[in-house]
């Protein structure tokens, strides 16, 4: 028989405001086990953990039932708590009083109600739990970043500055990632090429990094401490250790018409490319979309003019297993595609863009070489207009936009519109919003400057639509402050996209078990408390790719997870999770049905002699689960025709005695 | 005169991962749904054997709803397309039984899903209540 204490917690008026805590402690009291039973206003607080400790030790309690906050906040502080009092921290059961009830429900009779049922439900559990001990596992040293933008490049470097190996893998040619393309950052407008390259030079330098550039990541296998990585490095058709990056074979390629998309399709590029001056790797790429050599099999200047003989027209992707103990997201962000933004004329003038593109116009290694410029027809434009908020904070028009606030566009719209004025004097700019946010250090002050010290027009209100006439643009809109409507001719428009999580997010979030938001942002292990870490232990979230902010968050995230990531790293063995799988040998009649269900391979088969009667020897054929593996979903306990398999720590027995308490 | 309204009893079994923390993501949005609704947590809803379910409307449940991380999300990468699997079998059989159909239910919850697992939970409750109280497996025995 267990001797169980329940400990109901007040949480402060959190749960005491609508769930009668001292009715609940007494009525637990006497439910079968009980020995000890009390309350106090925060548990999880060191007093509250130390009146624990006492009454573990005072009553000789072999199991202790939490009534208090969801076991995902709290499990494992009161899981340490038993244990530093004695007790096997697997003796120890939560009944979630706060976000399952007190949280939900108004009425204190029917608050408390609940809350006696939950502790009872988690009372019945206890009395069946049994010290259950968690196995070991090795950790391999070795950190995998996913992404190469600002967020994986910063992860990267404080990873190996700690003395650990990082691989990054990165799509793109090259690391670097969006801030790459920028011209000056806010709120310092210092260049962001003379803050990010230093940094990419850094990675390259690094003895403990190494860029897979050009790949993905295609399967991840194994668990925190173990994870088995296949990496796909796609054939870029130029052998990368002999390639010098001179730069030769991208000005003979005589394919001259390919969209730059490292300009956002403003100029072209050639087939073989090198996407940027300071690309790290320096490496040329062919593009197998466009190169006549591999599409017609005639050509081949790139491999006549270059002087290293680095160019393989029979490179074969490659795909390559590596071990990691832990994976870092960093998959970024993208801005939403404008298309479906119909009233602001995107598809239908070249004088509308996006504000990605008006970084590169603004850009002095962009496509104009930093000349403020009218796609359409060259000219200097003397109206320019930005139009924020499109598609972001767009709750009505979910379908096409988003709801949440892209939190970067109000501070680089004010930027735009400042080095605009900084540089052409002359140039009208007007600015619609729907509100100006600047919480940031130095952001408010920087967008004041914008409009007061630099003249910008700022106006509150959408705009409603933009159509082309003649070489103008008309803009309509509204003006809330004025309450009337606006007509406003513009040469330029520039639009603040919303940016959205990169679509590679949703595939690898997938291969990471990794959950996401609606809106496919990773989901953080806590909103407030952990927020560099995902649910799933050993993936570790950097940059946008958890949600939107700007460089210095990002960089401060970056080196966050970066933390967590050694922490990791820096334990020899990991304590593995002991709620697995377990066969009963003398029920189990080695069917197989367990087997098949496995998402992990945990259960093999072996031939074991059982002793039969009148001293005869069985063989029988019996399942066998391998504790290291099995990660303890419990498919096949269902799966099992004999009740063999059972899973420590949520047994058949054990949640039978909950549907039981619940349903008394 | 008092007016005895029936109170329906649910069990909700939800997986640690997805639903469990859709549920939790209820209660710190404060959305409410009835107090019959209790959560089972197990680790996956894969874990639910129908011995469970079976077991909850012997003892008296009225409703029994199982909620898992939606299909292609699961933790454990195919989990719950056993559950949806197993669930559609075991409620055909009791809906056979004369387990009404809309007292059985499989629901996807993805943690960021607060407002759905409310949504579900009232919605579920108001179907178990117009259905009245379950007579068909109820153990009496059970009851002393």
């Amino acid at each position: 028989m267990q001797r169980i204490g329940v400990f109901v917690c007040w949480c402060g008026s959190n749960i005491a405001g609508t769930v009668d805590v001292k009715a609940v402690a007494e009525a637990l009291k006497n439910e079968p086990g009980v020995v000890h039973s009390a309350n106090y206003q925060y548990m999880c607080s060191q007093a509250g953990q130390e009146l624990i400790k006492d009454a573990i030790k005072e009553h000789k309690l072999t199991g202790i039932v939490v009534c208090s906050c969801s076991p995902r906040m709290h499990e494992g502080t009161f899981r340490k708590t038993a244990e530093a009092a004695g007790l096997n921290p697997y003796m120890v059961e939560i009944a979630n009083i706060r976000e399952q009830c007190s949280w939900i429900h108004k009425d204190i009779a029917e608050g408390t109600e609940k809350a006696i049922v939950l502790g009872r439900t988690a009372i019945a559990k206890v009395n069946l739990n049994a010290p259950l001990m968690a196995g070991e596992s090795p950790v391999t040293k070795r950190a995998l970043v996913i992404g190469g933008g600002i967020a994986g490049i910063q992860t990267a470097l404080d990873i190996a500055d700690a003395g650990f190996e990082v691989d990054i893998v990165e799509t793109k040619p090259t690391i670097g990632g969006k801030m790459a393309q920028l011209d000056k950052t806010f709120p310092t407008l210092d260049c962001a090429a003379c803050i990010l390259t230093p940094k990419m030079v850094d990675v390259a330098q690094h003895e403990k990094i190494k860029i897979y550039s050009y790949s993905e990541v295609v399967d991840v296998r194994g668990f925190v401490g173990n994870f088995e990585v296949t990496i796909k490095k796609r054939a870029r058709f130029v052998k990368e250790d002999i390639c010098t990056g001179c730069g030769l074979c991208t000005e003979k390629c005589p394919q001259k018409k390919v969209p730059n998309e490292f300009n956002l399709g403003m100029d072209n590029r050639r087939a073989i490319y090198i996407p940027f001056a300071q690309a790290v790797p320096k490496v040329a790429t062919i593009d197998p979309n466009y190169c006549t050599m591999l599409k017609t099999g005639k050509c081949g200047v790139c491999a006549k003019v270059c002087t290293a003989n680095a160019i393989d027209y029979t490179q074969k992707d490659e795909f390559i297993d590596q071990k990691y103990g832990a994976i870092v997201a960093a998959t970024g962000f993208n801005p939403i595609s404008m298309e479906k933004f119909d009233e602001f004329a995107y598809s239908q003038s070249k004088d509308v863009i996006t504000s990605l593109e008006f970084e590169r116009l603004m850009n002095a290694a962009g496509p104009t070489a930093g000349k403020l410029v009218r796609p359409s027809d060259g000219k200097h434009p003397q109206k320019i207009v930005f139009v924020q908020c499109v598609g972001s904070r767009c709750a009505a028009c979910a379908e096409k936009g988003k709801e949440y606030c892209s939190k970067i566009c109000c501070m680089y719209t004010a930027k735009h519109a400042m080095l605009t004025r900084d540089k052409y004097p002359d140039t009208d700019v007007t600015v619609f919003y729907i509100d100006v946010r600047t919480p940031g250090k130095n952001f408010d002050e920087f967008y004041r400057r914008a409009a007061e010290e630099y003249g910008v027009h700022y106006i509150k209100g959408m705009v409603g639509k933009i159509s082309p006439e003649g070489d103008k643009l008309m803009v309509r809109a509204s003006d809330l402050l004025a309450n009337k409507q606006i007509n406003m001719e513009a040469d330029l428009v520039v639009l603040a996209a919303a940016i959205e999580p990169d679509k590679s997010a949703r595939p690898l979030a997938t291969m990471l078990t990794a959950s996401m938001d609606t809106n496919d942002f990773f989901t953080e292990a806590h909103p407030k408390l952990r927020p560099v870490e995902s649910p799933t232990a050993g993936v570790f979230l950097s940059g946008c790719c958890q949600g939107p902010k700007d460089i210095p968050e990002t960089v401060s995230q970056a080196g966050a997870a970066a933390a967590k990531v050694i922490g990791l790293l820096a334990k020899d063995k990991l304590k593995g999770n002991p709620c697995v799988a377990h066969s009963d040998e003398m029920m189990c009649n080695g069917c197989s049905s367990c087997e098949k269900v496995c998402p992990y391979g945990a259960i093999t088969y072996e031939d074991k002699e059982f002793r039969g009667p009148n001293r005869t020897t069985l063989i029988r054929r019996i399942a066998k689960v391998n504790e290291a593996i099995c990660q303890g979903c419990g498919c096949c306990t269902v799966a099992c025709p004999s009740g063999a398999m059972d899973l420590k720590g949520f047994a058949s027995k054990q949640i039978m005695a909950e549907v039981d308490a619940i349903c008394k | 005169m008092q007016v005895n309204e029936f109170k329906p009893k649910i069990v909700a079994f939800c997986c640690n991962w997805c639903s469990y923390a859709g549920a939790d993501l209820a209660g710190s949005n404060r959305l409410a749904y009835p107090a019959e609704v209790k959560v089972i947590r197990v680790p996956c809803s894969c874990r639910v054997n129908p011995m469970f379910i079976l077991r909850a409307f012997q003892r008296g449940a009225d409703g029994v709803i199982i909620c898992g991380c939606h299909p292609g999300d699961c933790h454990y990468t195919s989990g719950n397309y056993y559950t949806r699997r197993r669930m559609a079998l075991l409620f055909s059989m009791l809906d056979y039984l004369g387990i009404e159909k809309g007292r059985t239910r499989v629901e996807w919850v993805s943690a960021a899903e607060g407002a759905k697992f409310a949504q579900t939970m009232n919605d579920f409750v108001q179907t178990v209540t117009a259905l009245g109280e379950n007579k068909r497996l109820e153990d009496l025995r059970c009851k002393k």
